[in-house]
């Protein structure tokens, strides 16, 4: 290790002990167990600061933060996966004896049977281990994914296809008494006869031009070709609008952190 | 009034009269005595109309009479349809003195008799609540039900309702013509995949992101870098994943012809086998299946960032020159769109999430929108399955644009001009494209 990194390396090490002395320092009037709690604040605001140097350039302290959370968090949901799937669902469902031995409420039931099917797909699973038997592990593959594509079938051809199509049976004109008394009335209020046709003009528009767009089996050519491109500029100011949107949402959890920093941790704010 | 006040008051005024008696015999009254009776007056008053005041409510307090809650009315019992003979509703009109405000209600509970024994009690809910679903029953037993209003230790029971004996039905017939609607499409893909393998010629528009996956692959074979895959981070009960995971066999296969590296990440164990089993199937189909191996596809972990922080890292490390982002993704979109900008990669996502698809827009240079994402695979194999998949959607597709002319045109004349005629075609077509089962 170079010089300067051990420099580096000290002189956070310094900070962090002096960070938390002072946090302890500062809860030991309110807290019992003020120098664990103190080391996990000043703990946690280093891996906030170690993840956000990655925004200057890939470096030890990155590395550390990064490595550190992909081996807990794996290591929680293999656990997790354990206790609530394997030994929360599955054992009280098929052995008594075990699920006495997980201390868990054993559920007898007629059907029960079925969860032997689940067992069977996974021991399959694992045959990829096997050089000889690897092949095996594709059918529990293949009965997963069949049985995805199957189920999704219905269920998106009920929300995604025919409540969609529904919903666009709009009518283009709202509360029509003529040309005259539309011109003589129009305003531009949201409640009013002009924009509310309007919002169903763009709905009807952009879903046709939309379903035009994504429609593979005609050239993009001529009239098709015109309402294929107004699709796409539709779909790209609905785009532009999420991105405004959604930015305004991920800039609310930067808020959390800097929060953190600065009020749970240096106590600036209250 | 309390008799300590009463006491007190009149000890007040005993102290008073003491000093006023005292004062009395000088014959010379002090100008401030008429005050302190007066004041002594003034609190004897305040204290009584006080008093006076407080008797009313407790006395009411006191002479409360023992009431009970009225009992839920209406309890009715029905069958759950469409189901296989396990659940049954009960519904009631809760107790009248069912008020936030009267606080006599603590809430209800719920008796069930099997067969005629005896009545057991089912659930305790709180107030408000007026349905329960009973998903411990079977088809093969006969049931009656009653709901209690719970007041303190006190239950006012309501009347029995009727027997009932769960049904098993098998076919739901308010669906008929999802099933219809589902037939048409399934049979216009069934029948465009024997067209493609009978040798017809199956149009297919150029896909402009799909083009430059040839180039991508050549770029990063010529550099000498990796090629990184990330296939989102759901599993492999998710169609983006699954149209991933088809994409990454033809891509895989070109990159098993030009001898380059890839690196493949993943999120969950199955998408792991699911891709070691494409990338090796590829590899044996161009004919080199001794530069498979395991180490192309690893397991990072399931938790969304943590995953996110290693293929960050991988790429600021590996540097790969081409960078593949096809699947479901969701608040990490944005992170490795932009890192992998970052490196100078060329970047081709594609997921079906509308609320990713600008981060992949504003910081990829090809990104397949949508249902572009499920046409790609077969856009880039020709496969006859795959092309009768593709073009038996537009089909699908065909037919919502004339729904939804026909739809719009009836609306429009019915509720406009209130035709008859057009308001019968609206009421059809509302018929058909409804989903909502009884």
């Amino acid at each position: 290790m170079k010089r300067s990194s051990l420099l580096v390396l000290a002189v956070v090490v310094i900070l962090f002990a002096i960070s938390w002395i002072l946090k302890a320092n500062q809860l030991s009037a309110t807290e019992e167990n003020y120098i664990l709690e103190a080391f996990l604040i000043t703990f946690a605001a280093f891996l906030t600061l170690s993840v956000l140097s990655f925004l200057y350039k890939d470096n030890p302290f990155y590395k550390f933060a990064e490595h550190l959370f992909v081996g807990v968090s794996a290591a929680f949901w293999m656990c997790l996966g354990f206790w609530s799937t394997l030994v929360k669902n599955l054992i009280p469902r098929l052995s008594e004896g075990l699920s006495e031995f997980f201390n868990e409420p054993y559920m007898p039931g007629d059907y029960n049977f079925f969860f032997w099917i689940p067992v069977i797909l996974g021991i399959l699973l694992l045959m990829r281990l096997s050089k000889e038997h690897g092949w095996i592990a594709r059918w529990p593959l293949a009965f997963i994914v069949g049985t995805t594509a199957g189920l999704n079938f219905v269920r998106y051809l009920r929300s995604d296809f025919i409540e969609q199509i529904s919903a666009t049976f709009v009518p283009l004109l709202i509360e029509w008494q003529g040309v005259g008394h539309f011109f003589s009335n129009f305003n531009l209020a949201i409640d009013g006869q002009f924009v509310m046709m309007l919002s169903n003009w763009v709905i009807f528009v952009g879903v046709m031009c939309g379903l035009i767009y994504f429609f593979f089996s005609k050239e993009h050519t001529g009239v098709f070709g015109t309402a294929s491109r107004v699709g796409i500029w539709i779909l790209m100011i609905t785009f532009g609008a999420s991105f405004g949107y959604t930015v305004m949402g991920r800039i609310s959890l930067l808020v959390g952190r800097l929060t953190f920093l600065f009020k749970d941790w240096l106590g600036l704010i209250s | 009034m309390p008799p300590a006040i009463v006491n007190f008051i009149a000890g007040q005024v005993g102290v008073q009269q003491l000093v006023v008696s005292g004062t009395s015999t000088t014959a010379q009254t002090p100008p401030s005595h008429p005050r302190a009776a007066f004041l002594v007056l003034l609190i004897i008053i305040s204290f009584t109309i006080s008093a006076i005041a407080q008797e009313p409510a407790d006395t009411a307090a006191f002479d409360l009479p023992d009431e009970r809650p009225a009992p839920p009315t209406s309890v009715v019992v029905t069958d759950f349809k469409y189901d296989a003979g396990n659940r049954v509703d009960i519904t009631w009109v809760p107790s009248i003195d069912d008020q936030p405000e009267l606080t006599l209600v603590d809430g209800y509970t719920v008796y069930r008799s099997a067969n005629g024994g005896d009545y057991k009690l089912l659930d305790s809910l709180l107030p408000g609540i007026s349905m329960y679903e009973d998903e411990e029953v079977t088809p093969d037993s006969v049931y009656t039900y009653y709901v209690a209003t719970m007041s303190g230790k006190d239950t006012v029971q309501s009347v029995v309702t009727q027997e009932i004996r769960p049904e098993w039905e098998l076919v739901n017939f308010d669906l008929a013509w999802l099933f219809v609607i589902a037939v048409i499409i399934s049979g216009s893909i069934v029948w465009f995949i024997w067209r493609a393998r009978a040798g017809a010629d199956l149009f297919v528009r150029k896909i402009a992101g799909l083009d430059a996956v040839d180039e991508a692959i050549g770029r990063a074979t010529e550099m000498g870098r990796p090629i990184l895959f990330i296939p989102g981070i759901l599993d492999m009960d998710d169609v983006q994943t699954i149209a991933g995971l088809t994409i990454l066999g033809r891509v895989a296969k070109q990159i098993a012809d030009y001898d380059t590296r890839i690196r493949m990440p993943v999120s969950r164990s199955l998408v792991m086998t699911a891709a070691r089993e494409t990338i090796k199937a590829s590899y044996q189909v161009a004919g080199r299946p001794d530069a498979y191996s395991d180490d192309m596809v690893s397991y990072v972990t399931d938790e969304q960032f943590g995953y996110v922080a290693a293929v960050d890292g991988i790429m600021v490390r590996e540097k790969p020159a081409t960078i593949f982002l096809l699947g479901a993704f969701f608040a990490e979109s944005l992170i490795l769109a932009e890192t992998g900008n970052s490196i100078g990669a060329i970047q081709i996502a594609g997921t079906a999430r509308p609320a990713q698809l600008p981060f992949f827009i504003a910081a990829c240079d090809f990104t397949l929108i949508g249902e572009e994402l499920f046409a790609a695979s077969a856009y880039l194999s020709g496969e006859p399955k795959q092309l009768g998949s593709l073009k038996g959607q537009d089909v699908g597709k065909g037919i919502a644009m004339l729904a939804i002319i026909l739809g719009m045109v009836a609306v429009t004349m019915a509720t406009a001009f209130e035709i008859d005629f057009f308001q019968m075609i609206a009421d059809g077509l509302n018929q058909v494209f409804s989903t909502k089962a009884e």
